[in-house]
């Protein structure tokens, strides 16, 4: 695959993004965000950080960086998306994605591992992943809390969007599992046409054999079955 | 010129825990009447154009595409002439 990950001022994930794709044998680059050329991605990372240091809101100047209108194109046209934290933020300050991320409830950034259960295995991003399977892949945030309105969330529900939820060991969704206070423990969501997936967990943080978990593969590996599926 | 005093805020139907966080806070201090804190930002813009029905147009453009995120957040403004 064709991997660009994006560089804003601020970002501070984008190397181990890039190097998790680097090392999986993919074409990997890292992107300025005053370019206005992609350079022919098949997979588009918005990396975790504090672009534009979180001012006003977070991801909400970001979205003024030239190179987001591309990303916009790309992700419009169908093209896979993969937003990490700040990416999430900026994702949904784009119109990209539905919601809100708001202050975590109890207004501490929170940096630890997490488990998450994957709702759905209907995406490029949880493909051959089983609904129901328990990973453990970090958070750190402070702005990490999804909110929609109600109206919202009915869509969010019907369309199947909820990728990953906030859960205990046993997979249980859980008011104490739940770090930030993020509605229905909600911690990834996709698009309605499945291309453009945001989720506050750092899967490339949990994707190298140096470190605690691993479990952040399985995402890098369902979006490469996704993509051998395609060629 | 005229100078826009905007005030951006969490909309009702959205928990304000910073908010919360001061409410608390102020029960401690011995408020006991204190029933609710909301937390708003407060944000001024000095226009070099006198003319309100241009600059309230540029406003409230500013904030529905910048200020405020209307997921989550309202505003209201009003203006000053300053020399």
């Amino acid at each position: 695959m064709r991997v660009s990950v994006i560089t804003f001022p601020g970002s501070n994930c984008d190397h181990d993004a890039y190097s998790v794709f680097a090392s999986r044998g993919h074409q990997a680059k890292l992107i300025w965000h005053k370019d206005t050329d992609l350079e022919k991605p098949d997979l588009v990372i918005l990396p975790g950080g504090f672009s534009y240091g979180d001012y006003l809101r977070c991801g909400a100047l970001a979205r003024f960086s030239p190179i987001v209108k591309e990303v916009m194109d790309f992700a419009q046209k169908g093209g896979l998306v993969m937003g990490i934290c700040n990416g999430f933020q900026i994702l949904t300050e784009t119109g990209l994605l539905p919601g809100t991320l708001l202050m975590n409830e109890s207004l501490s950034f929170i940096c630890k591992h997490q488990y998450v259960r994957v709702e759905t295995s209907e995406s490029p991003f949880t493909m051959n992943i089983k609904t129901g399977t328990v990973l453990d892949i970090p958070v750190a945030h402070k702005e990490g809390n999804y909110f929609i309105d109600a109206d919202g969330l009915k869509v969010l529900e019907a369309e199947n969007q909820i990728l990953f939820k906030y859960c205990d060991l046993n997979g249980k969704t859980t008011i104490e599992s739940n770090p930030n206070g993020s509605l229905q423990n909600i911690a990834g969501i996709c698009n309605k046409t499945r291309n453009i997936l945001g989720m506050m967990p750092h899967p490339e943080r949990s994707a190298t054999d140096t470190v605690v978990s691993q479990d952040g593969r399985r995402i890098f590996e369902a979006l490469e079955s996704y993509y051998s599926a395609l060629a | 010129m005229l100078k826009a005093k905007i005030f951006v805020q969490l909309k009702a139907s959205v928990l304000d825990p910073q908010g919360k966080a001061v409410t608390n806070s102020l029960h401690h201090l011995g408020f006991q009447n204190v029933l609710e804190t909301r937390i708003s930002k407060y944000i001024e813009i000095t226009f070099s154009s006198d003319d309100e029905t241009e600059v309230r147009k540029q406003v409230e453009h500013i904030c529905d595409s910048l200020l405020a995120n209307p997921n989550t957040e309202t505003y209201h403004y009003q203006f000053e002439t300053v020399e």
